[in-house]
């Protein structure tokens, strides 16, 4: 950890989005699915370059209950690959995008390889987040302890159905920025932002000044900037996945990613 | 052959109504999206609530006399027995309504949902027997109903498929991943994320995140308790063995609740293809830690089995706990010896089995052929489900 910490290059998420926040900026983490496409990596400098100001990458799970169609085709195409959470985070290892990395997996994966060990494996590839969207605060006191202890942000989701009281935990034990899941659903695109969306992003804020940032149905800048209102920030996950399942260009991925930056400042 | 001493300490919270932390062991817990915790505490509150209110557990113990047509009777199988040296009984949860003990778990899940007010029931289902119980729980309930079912199952059980529509439920085939059992319930909980307000999850076997695991086994544990006293009044005793087949494990945890305190040996049997206590190891999945086949990396594989309702990659939690304490056996058989159980039960007995149990009856023939069931024991075998929805299938593959 110490030694991660000592290399400037690689930029910590809970830091980062502090001072992203504190400068007066609303931010945006893009979601890719790592292991989809041999050059995937390669991304992580487009989007960088575009304004992210993290990224969050998908290890493939087998079995992605919290996600839609678009994720569970690129998570099954990444598989088909031959990715694994060691491939990803070793692929990983060699990049240094200047912007903090986040994983976003299923709980199974980390509890094969072991809490401690995990963790480990993350900050030696300079991933100082991760997101286990089926491993609830009931669940999780281990994990976020094991987080603490390495200097790795658990982020925890909040969705439209948590309890006042509980959101109140949730967003005390949130580091990195708390994932305000934007409605009652799996990953995907949506037409129309869901008015629960800023509800819950509001009711977090009022609990926390770790940033707050709404996933989930985020597709198009003018969502991004309507959801940011009240939000921190915002996680682009599908829309920008699907662009990637389609083979768009990265100057197209670029000019997506730098629409929502636009819409956003 | 019925075990000798049982350590008191460990049985007397074994299979307790009231299940503090959703735990059995290491086992089990509440792993899910954040959206379906609310969902899961409320439906655990509303379950000690009915349970402790005396309406609702009449309605239900009229409806599963009157509707369901329990009690199920204890056969003895004369012929069998006489063949194989041993005193073998059936219990008949193939003569309820709708043909499984999976009718017994639909009721009062049904039952809860309406108390709840939910409008909407949705369900997973592998050979289609807890589907059919589903939809036919929906429309007694007046209740939509969404059975989600993988593509592969869809066609090999095209006559439950055609039930369930008659019945008046939508059937939604699953083709991500092995489009069996296991993406059934992904995509069952993939509804239920964005439904959970309206909806209510009614999981078909005793696996997925507390409640659910306690839930059906109190609601099958009806199957158990009648056998146990059935058996009790025409033997004078315990059954040496009490076997049932293992997919999640509901027939299985019902029946061995029966007589988990009772020195009756307890054995689950498996498929082959999808034998998660001998090949599985811990993982987290489906809500619950339980034991998966999986790969080194954590990934879940896929299970292979001749029958739907069997072909699951992991087990129920509390069957990972019994299994991991000694106070249940597990062991697992191939499609070949299923196929020639299926024969001998329709042959000797005139009763066609579902594929699922004869999962069990193919563990006692090689049992007593290997000398494991020694001669003259007594054995109670949990015969899940009749097997009329298997008949096209093992039409195919059988030249009579
Ligand atoms: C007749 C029958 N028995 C057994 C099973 C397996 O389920 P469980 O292990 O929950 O009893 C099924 C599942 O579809 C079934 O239809």
């Amino acid at each position: 950890m110490a030694e991660v910490l000592s290399n400037p290059s690689v930029r910590d998420l809970a830091v980062s989005l502090r001072d992203g926040k504190d400068a007066g900026r609303k931010l945006l983490v893009c979601y890719i699915t790592g292991g989809l496409h041999s050059d995937w990596r390669e991304l992580l400098y487009v989007l960088a370059d575009a304004g992210a100001d993290a990224v969050e990458i998908g290890i493939p799970f087998s079995d992605p209950v919290m996600d839609g169609p678009v994720i569970q085709q690129a998570s099954m195409e990444a598989l088909t690959g031959g990715a694994t959470p060691l491939s990803v985070l070793s692929e990983l290892e060699k990049e240094n995008p200047g912007i903090p990395l986040a994983v976003m997996t299923y709980y199974n994966l980390v509890y094969r390889m072991g809490e401690e060990r995990f963790a480990e494996r993350l900050l030696q590839s300079g991933v100082t987040g991760a997101i286990l969207p089926d491993l609830p605060l009931d669940e999780a006191s281990g994990w976020i302890k094991t987080g603490e202890e390495h200097n790795l942000s658990p982020v925890l989701l909040a969705a439209p159905t948590t309890r006042e009281e509980r959101l109140s935990e949730i967003a005390a034990k949130s580091k990195g920025f708390v994932y305000a899941v934007g409605l009652l659903g799996v990953t995907g695109e949506r037409e129309e932002l869901s008015s629960s969306a800023s509800v819950l992003a509001g009711a977090i804020k009022r609990h926390t000044d770790t940033p707050v940032l709404v996933g989930v149905g985020i597709s198009t800048p003018e969502q991004a900037k309507e959801v940011c209102r009240v939000a921190d920030g915002v996680v682009v996950g599908s829309a920008l996945v699907r662009r990637i399942l389609e083979n768009k260009s990265r100057k197209e991925i670029g000019e997506f990613v730098g629409g929502i930056r636009e819409a956003l400042d | 052959m019925a075990i000798d001493k049982i350590d008191t300490d460990t049985e007397s919270h074994l299979m307790a109504d009231h299940q503090e932390d959703g735990k059995f062991g290491d086992f089990g817990g509440r792993f899910i999206p954040e959206s379906l915790i609310p969902a899961c505490r409320d439906l655990e509150e509303a379950f000690y609530e009915a349970f402790a209110d005396k309406t609702f557990t009449d309605t239900l113990d009229h409806l599963l006399k009157t509707y369901a047509g329990r009690p199920t009777p204890l056969t003895y199988c004369g012929n069998l027995s006489e063949k194989l040296g041993i005193k073998l009984f059936l219990k008949r949860e193939d003569l309820t309504h709708t043909g499984s003990h999976k009718i017994n778990n639909v009721l009062g899940q049904a039952l809860l949902a309406k108390r709840m007010g939910k409008k909407r029931m949705i369900a997973e289902t592998g050979a289609g027997q807890h589907g059919v119980a589903a939809a036919t729980a929906a429309a007694i309930f007046g209740l939509e109903c969404v059975v989600f079912m993988g593509a592969v199952d869809v066609s090999r059980q095209a006559l439950n498929v055609f039930r369930m529509k008659l019945l008046g439920a939508k059937v939604v085939p699953v083709t991500s991943g092995s489009a069996t059992l296991k993406d059934a319930v992904n995509e069952a909980l993939r509804d239920w994320v964005a439904s959970v307000e309206t909806t209510h999850y009614c999981i078909g076997s005793a696996m997925g995140p507390h409640p659910y695991p306690l839930i059906v086994r109190q609601l099958q544990r009806i199957l158990g308790d009648e056998a146990r006293e059935q058996y009790r009044e025409v033997a004078g005793e315990d059954p040496d063995f009490v076997v049932a087949c293992v997919g999640g494990g509901s027939n299985a945890i019902g029946t061995f609740a029966g007589f988990v305190d009772t020195k009756s040996r307890l054995v689950g049997v498996e498929a082959a293809g999808g034998a998660a206590m001998h090949n599985g190891i811990p993982g987290v999945v489906h809500g619950m830690r339980s034991r998966f086949l999986q790969d080194e990396s954590g990934q879940i594989l896929e299970a292979e089995s001749i029958s739907a309702g069997l072909d699951y990659p992991g087990i129920g939690p509390e069957h990972a706990y019994l299994g991991e304490i000694g106070r249940a056996q597990y062991s697992f058989v191939g499609d070949e010896e299923v196929i020639a159980a299926f024969r001998v039960l329709s042959e000797t007995e005139g009763i066609i089995p579902a594929l699922e149990p004869a999962h069990a009856l193919a563990y006692i023939l090689r049992s007593v052929k290997e000398g494991t069931i020694p001669r003259s024991s007594s054995v109670l075998m949990t015969l899940s489900g009749r097997g009329d929805k298997d008949v096209a299938q093992i039409m195919e593959m059988l030249e009579l």
